[in-house]
Order: C-alpha cells, then structure tokens, then sequence
C-alpha cells in the first residue's frame, strides 16, 4: 500500500478508537437525559473515576488483581456509584428546575476529582493493560492493538445495550418511562428505581470508557475533562438518542486527527466545535433526533 | 348482594394552594359501573389520580376492599388491582402495540398474562393487526383502544377510565364503549368511568355522580340521573359539542 493511504488508515483508526471512547460518555449523557431528563456534566468525570478504580484494582504498584477481575470490579464498583449518586443525591432535587441539576452534577464532578487526585495523586499514571502499547501487524499496515480492542470492545458494548433496551422487560421499562413518564407510573413500572438503575448503568458503561481510554494512554484527575468534547458529541448526534450519541462520537473521534494532521495546530483544537454549530445551524436537534416530541 | 370495591371518603386535594378536591366520597361496588360526570375543571382527573398514587391526598382515604391504599407509591396501587387509563391515552409513543401491552402487564408475576392478551385480542382484535406497529402512529380512536387494553393487561379488579371518549368519532365512542360494557360483563371488571359524554356514560353506568369545582353535587343510579332535567341541560343538551371544542383547545394549550 501506499504510505498515504496507510496513513490515512491509521488515521482513521486512532480517530475511531478515540471516538469510541467519546461516544460511550456520550451514551452516558444521553442516558440519564432520557430516562430521568438530567444533565449529567459529571460523566466524564465518571469515565474518569471508573479508569482510576480500575487502575487502582489493576497495577503491581496498588492492588494487583488480574487484569480481567480488575474490569469486572470497577464495572461493579461505578455502576454501585451511579446508583448511590441518583439515590442520595440527584433524586433530592428531582423536579427541581434543570439548572439545579446542573450545578449539582459539576459539583459532583469537582468532587470526583478532588476525590481521585487525594487517593491516586495528579501525575499522569498507566493501566497495566494487556493489550497496551501491543502493535498489530497487517502486511505493511501497523495498528495499535488497543486501538482494535477499543473499537471491539464498543461494538460489543452497544450491540449488548441494544439487545437490553430491545429485548428485555427491563430494558423497555427503561424506554417507556423516557418516553411518558406518567403513563410509566400509571403502569405500575417503579419509575423512580428505574432512574437509579439508569445511573447505575451510566456508571458502568463510564468505567468501561475509562478503561478503554486508560489502555489507550495516561490518565490524571483531569482527563474527565474531555467529557466537553463528548458533550458536544452527544449534542451533534441529537441528545437523549442513544444511536445518536455513538454517531456524534465517532464523528468527533474522525474529525479530531485529521484536523491535527491537515489544520494549522492552533485551529485544530477548535473542529469539534465547529462541526458542533455547523450541525446545530443545518439540524438544531441533532443528527439522530427522535421526532417524537416528549410530553411529560 | 355484592360489596363496595372502591370507596373514597372526604377527599381533599391541593395543586399547591389551588384546592381542586374539596370533600369527595364516593363507592363503587364491586362488579359495577360508577361514572363521574363534570365539566371541564371540576376536578375529576385529579380524583383519578389521586386514587392511582400519583398525587397524594391531603386528607380523607382511598380503600380497595377495606384496606387503605392512600398515599401510597402507583407501583403498589397498580399491584393492588387498581389501573388507571388516563385521559388523553397516554401510550408509550415509540415503542410497539405489543411492547405497550407488556407495560400494562408489567406488574404481574403470575402466569396468566399470555391468556390474557389472548383475551384482550377478542375485544380489541384491530391490535393483533397491529402488533409490530410503533404505537404512535396509530389513529386516536385505535391508541385509546391500545391504552385501554394495556390498563387491561394489569389484570385489574377496577379500572379508572379519564375520558376514553374524548376526541372520538360517536361511532367509535359507540363501539368503545360497547366493549367497555363486555369487558364490565363477561371479566367482571369494576369500572370507575369519569366523563364529560354524560349521554354514553349514563348508558352503560349503574351509577352516576356528578362533580362541579371539586365537590360531588349529585349522586344516584344511572337511570335517574338519565331523567334528571339539570343533567339533561347541562350534559344531555345540544351544546355540548361546541363546549368539548373548546375545552379540548385549551387542554393543547396547558399541555405546552
Ligand atoms: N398541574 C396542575 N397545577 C395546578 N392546577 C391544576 C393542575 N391540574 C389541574 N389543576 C386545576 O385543578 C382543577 C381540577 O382539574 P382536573 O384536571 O382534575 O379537572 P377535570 O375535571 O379532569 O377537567 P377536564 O374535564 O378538563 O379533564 C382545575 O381547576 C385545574 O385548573
Ligand atoms: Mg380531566
């Protein structure tokens, strides 16, 4: 192959993997938005959190458990911390005006910052990952195994969510309550619990995203910060439409390294924002917007 | 000789300082069609809800044979045999007819949910056409059909119906409530039925009261209130559709 093509591939593979990562806090946002109508601007602090707990069960230096055991572990540790947040916090101002929900949620994210950098510290730190800093060999084309593992593992993810959120008496509760939320207490369907299991699931996908991302390269108490970035993601992909979120992701994730490669470096920074209102001013909704306008 | 399935003694309700209940009590034997009539305002979906949990009553008490279910969460009401379809049907727009249906049933853990839908297929067929078929896309008359049926996988003892006639053609309205009758007959489903059509509401009642401004202002059997000339000039008279026009407009509007 050509050495432009093959840059290019690579290109589009780090933009992909970085755009997965994107996307599942994206998916998070879109969540909690469409289950209990909250903006959750901590998630990427949870991405954050998740990535650390998995770090601290992980590495030699900390806890040391099988790398596997490890994932599993912080799965269930963010998604108890989900849980606990919507239980003991957000349900405290549940039909409050948005704007308290706001606040609350950065502090939420100051917190888990705080909280991370005393027990973890602020150096940048690495996940003892298996498949880190492993290179994949295709003829002349060189891929990071992470970056695959990346793009796998949410494939994998979100044909998981929607086989949940088609198939299961669960998953449909979850959809009914977003969609009317009276009709869902009219129903008998505990809307309430429903709203902290939503939590508890934006948890776990958060810690998912922050494994990914912390086997892809360092993390600090910082780096939930690029939840911006999947912000903007899930808003250009329609907010609250989950497909949409992943969509939004992954164009940020593209659009990202080629503005690097082609865009003059103090330009570059800014192109997901400007695909952010180039798609607001062609689709004020997003791109995956659902066109049934919510009642309740 | 049968019970009284549903009672309601002095019950009073708040939107904020807005009184909207002011004293109602009410029964509703088992077995038995009860409907409550009033215009526009006078408190009778707040009644509904306040019986089905999702407002809570500032006084007085709500028994579902005997035992008091006020206050309590809609999950434990709807597990008590108490549903409600609410006015406007209030259907899960995005998901399909049957997935709709597995909501009302959601509830249940017995085995009897599959026999039911099969039953409910008998006085609904138009829905088994419709299984795979986003809800919200059905006409109005087939999502009332659809919200009513879905209260039904619930397996309720009684049902709280808010209007099922508003914004239907006389001939569906016929047809709804002619099946709202089988059901009533062959299931023995008790019926609580609030209405603003007093003429189809007082034909398939027992009994009937009549709200105004969140007090009951008259009760007795159906038949009587039929002959009744207040009734008959308020509720029975010619200008009742000109007053649902209206009244139906300024619902979109409060809606937002
Ligand atoms: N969410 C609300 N906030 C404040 N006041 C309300 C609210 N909902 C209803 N009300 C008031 O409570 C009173 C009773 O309303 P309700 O909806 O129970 O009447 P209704 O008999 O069902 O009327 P309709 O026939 O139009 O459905 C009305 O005066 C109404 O303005
Ligand atoms: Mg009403």
């Amino acid at each position: 192959m050509e050495s432009g093509t093959l840059e290019t591939l690579q290109l589009i593979v780090s933009g992909l993997a970085n755009g997965c990562v994107y996307g599942l806090i994206a998916l998070g946002f879109a969540l909690i938005y469409k289950a209990a109508e909250q903006v959750n601007f901590a998630q990427g602090d949870l991405m954050m959190f998740g990535a650390f707990v998995a770090l601290g069960l992980a590495n030699e230096s900390h806890m040391g458990l099988p790398f596997w055991v490890a994932c599993i572990g912080a799965i269930a540790v963010m998604a108890a911390l989900g849980w606990l947040l919507e239980r003991a916090v957000l349900r405290q101002v549940f039909g409050q005006p948005q704007i308290a929900v706001v606040i609350l949620t950065i502090a939420i994210g100051f917190l888990l910052r705080f909280v991370a950098g005393i027990i973890w510290g602020h150096d940048p730190l690495t996940l003892e990952s298996p498949i880190a800093g492993v290179n994949q060999h295709f003829g002349t084309l060189v891929l990071g195994l992470d970056e695959l593992a990346v793009i796998a593992v949410t494939l994998a993810l979100t044909g998981l969510l929607f086989g949940f959120f088609s198939r299961t008496r669960l998953g449909i509760a979850m959809q009914a309550s977003s969609q009317n939320q009276l009709a869902a207490y009219y129903m008998g369907i505990p809307v309430k619990r429903i709203h902290g299991l939503t939590w508890a699931l934006a948890g776990a996908i958060a810690a998912v995203a922050g494994i990914l991302f912390a086997s892809k390269g360092s993390i600090d108490p910082n780096t939930g910060l690029l939840g911006i970035k999947a912000f903007a993601a899930a808003v250009i992909g329609g907010f609250g439409s989950l497909p949409g979120a992943l969509a939004g992701g992954l164009i940020v994730g593209l659009i990202e390294p080629f503005a690097a490669r082609y865009v003059a470096s103090g330009y570059s920074q800014i192109a997901p924002y400007a695909m952010l209102i180039l798609v607001l001013l062609i689709r004020p909704r997003g791109l995956f917007a659902q066109v049934h306008a919510k009642k309740v | 000789m049968t019970g009284t399935l549903l009672q309601i003694r002095n019950l009073e309700c708040f939107y904020g300082p807005v009184m909207a209940i002011r004293g109602v009590s009410l029964e509703v034997p088992e077995g038995r069609i009860v409907t409550v009539l009033g215009a526009n305002g006078a408190g009778k979906t707040t009644l509904l809800k306040t019986i089905s949990g999702v407002m809570d009553p500032a006084k007085g008490d709500i028994l579902v044979a005997g035992a008091s279910i006020a206050g309590r969460d809609p999950d434990r009401i709807v597990k008590k045999g108490v549903v409600h379809v609410p006015e406007g049907r209030e259907i899960f727009p995005l998901l399909t007819v049957n997935e709709n249906l597995a909501m009302g049933a959601y509830s249940r853990r017995d085995g009897g949910v599959d026999a039911d839908r099969e039953m409910i297929f008998g006085y609904f067929p138009i829905l088994k056409e419709r299984l795979g078929q986003t809800a919200g896309t059905l006409s109005g008359g087939q999502q009332q059909m659809l919200a009513i049926a879905r209260g039904l996988m619930a397996g309720p003892r009684v049902m709280l119906l808010d209007e099922p006639s508003l914004g239907l053609s006389p001939l569906l309205v016929n047809d709804i409530f002619a099946i709202l009758r089988r059901v009533n007959a062959e299931r023995g489903v008790t019926m609580l039925l609030v209405e603003q059509n007093a003429r189809v509401a007082l034909e398939i009642a027992d009994e009937g009261y009549v709200m105004e401004l969140g007090r009951i202002v008259m009760e007795g059997p159906a038949e009587r209130l039929q002959q009744n000339t207040d009734i008959q000039e308020f509720y029975l008279g010619a200008e009742q559709r000109g007053l649902r026009g209206e009244r139906r407009w300024k619902r979109r509007k409060s809606w937002g």
